[in-house]
């Protein structure tokens, strides 16, 4: 193989547009994709009112540490889509081998990925929001550290769903690797919104969270490229 | 220097290193481990405010520092690894992920036996003993991805990944965790502090880091041992190593 075939044929940026826009238009063309991890989230905070207490007092204290915990649980359903559909039909070995930087590749399809699982569970966590009684002078803060947090969690996830996308009973494995690194995510998102319903400012855990966002960003699409190499080589 | 090292880390060589370092390792670790316990539990005086019950520090802040010191070990050794391809490195990184998983356990068992008589309680919500529990985790998410890939090469080098993406996570997760401690509760726990130790209750505690240190060693170089004749099984020179 010459080196003009490893010539990539487009920018980086210009391939990285194509590969959102394809992952934006298959999951419009498979919204039972996008939907059954957004039904999962309703469904577990439905869960915890009908297993604790009816009282909406009672709900209000815990509905912080409801709401995020379902959304990382939902986060890890929507893990799924994220590499094993073009992992079975040889669209990722193809990328890989495209000559573009893996990396890029990797930043486009997370990136795509939280549009359709986090910002999607972001515009219906207000429902949720108002069945728990979470106050409304809340709700900005809730949506931001939702934001926020979905996004760290798509890159957490990219790195496990990236080092299990070869595995037949890759699916637990997944929780299993994702879930504590995800705990500190947990603990800003869920005290942010404490904190604002119990009416401190919660400047100081958006911010944390807001660094661990820009920190994740940054470092884990290499992550993600590396444990792809691993998975998908040989 | 690189064609030594290579044959150091060739997989003979090493087989034959853990197995003259095992002894040695041994000796060091259980005369240490006697003298501290010895001069931990015999001649250190009571503490002013526990009593005897401080004694345990004498196992909990060694195998609490072996648990974070096995990880480390475990992550540098996997990137090793994936940066210059030396295959003894994962065998290295497989071989301590169990007994930082074990010194983990055993921190925090005796962190909630210590517990009991000085909190009331074996388990608190305590910020040190949390971010344990969540590095028992990450213990546990490495050790199950390694054997599910049926390409043991593969397996190694995700295990090496996930390692380092977890020690990136651990100052973190440790952060995070006392930063959720001072949010939710106030002290309603008289946190141990670190105390300056009078010298007849440190030198017995420094003792028992060096006796847990060479402890590790040594058994790392017996599991290593199996390590390396399990992966270099169908070579010629692990026939007639397990043939004398």
């Amino acid at each position: 193989m010459s080196t003009a075939d490893l010539e990539p044929q487009v920018s980086a940026l210009r391939a990285m547009t194509l590969i959102v826009g394809r992952e934006l238009r298959l999951s419009f063309r498979r919204p039972e994709q996008v939907l059954q991890p957004l039904v999962f989230f309703l469904i577990v905070t439905t869960l915890f009112p009908l297993g604790l207490s009816l009282q909406l007092s009672l709900l209000r204290d815990m509905a912080p540490g409801v709401l995020w915990v379902a959304a990382l649980l939902s986060s890890l359903l929507s893990l799924d889509a994220l590499f094993k559909g073009d992992a079975d039909d040889g669209t990722l070995d193809q990328l890989a081998l495209s000559g573009q930087s893996l990396t890029a590749i990797v930043l486009a399809k997370t990136a795509s990925h939280w549009l359709v699982s986090g910002a999607a569970l972001v515009l219906v966590s207000p429902l949720v929001g108002i069945a728990l009684g979470i106050p409304w002078g809340v709700f900005p803060t809730m949506l931001g550290s939702l934001a926020l947090g979905t996004l760290c969690l798509s890159w957490l996830g990219a790195i496990g769903a990236g080092l299990t996308v070869g595995l037949k009973r890759g699916n637990v494995l997944v929780s299993l690797v994702v879930l504590p690194l995800a705990m500190p995510l947990l603990i800003f998102g869920a005290g942010a919104t404490d904190r604002a319903a119990a009416g401190i400012s919660p400047a100081g855990a958006l911010y944390l969270l807001g660094s661990l966002c820009v920190f994740t960003c940054t470092l884990a699409p290499f992550a993600v490229a590396a444990a792809l190499r691993i998975t998908l080589e040989g | 220097m690189w064609t030594w090292f290579y044959k150091l880390a060739s997989p003979p060589s090493v087989y034959r290193t853990a197995t003259a370092l095992t002894p040695w390792f041994m000796t060091v670790a259980l005369i240490a481990i006697a003298c501290g316990l010895i001069g931990g539990l015999g001649f250190a005086p009571p503490d002013y405010q526990q009593g005897d019950a401080f004694r345990i520090i004498y196992v909990h802040v060694p195998s609490a520092y072996m648990s974070l010191f096995c990880y480390s070990a475990m992550a540098v050794a996997g990137a090793i690894g994936l940066i210059w391809r030396i295959k003894m490195s994962y065998a290295l990184a497989a071989a301590t992920a169990p007994i930082g998983a074990s010194f983990t356990a055993l921190a925090l068992v005796t962190g909630s036996l210590w517990g009991k008589p000085m909190w009331g309680t074996y388990w608190a919500w305590d910020p040190r003993l949390t971010s344990e529990l969540i590095l028992l985790f990450l213990y546990a998410g490495v050790m199950s991805l390694r054997p599910a890939f049926e390409d043991p090469a593969r397996g190694d080098r995700a295990a090496a990944l996930l390692s380092i993406v977890g020690f990136v996570n651990v100052p973190i997760i440790h952060f995070s965790v006392q930063w959720w401690n001072s949010l939710h509760q106030g002290s309603t726990i008289a946190k141990i502090g670190k105390p300056s130790m009078p010298g007849s209750m440190l030198w017995p505690l420094l003792t028992m880091l060096l006796g847990f240190t060479c402890f590790y060693a040594a058994v790392v170089c017996m599991r290593l041992r199996g390590e390396v004749l399990n992966r270099e099984r169908q070579s010629a020179w692990v026939r007639e190593a397990v043939k004398s």
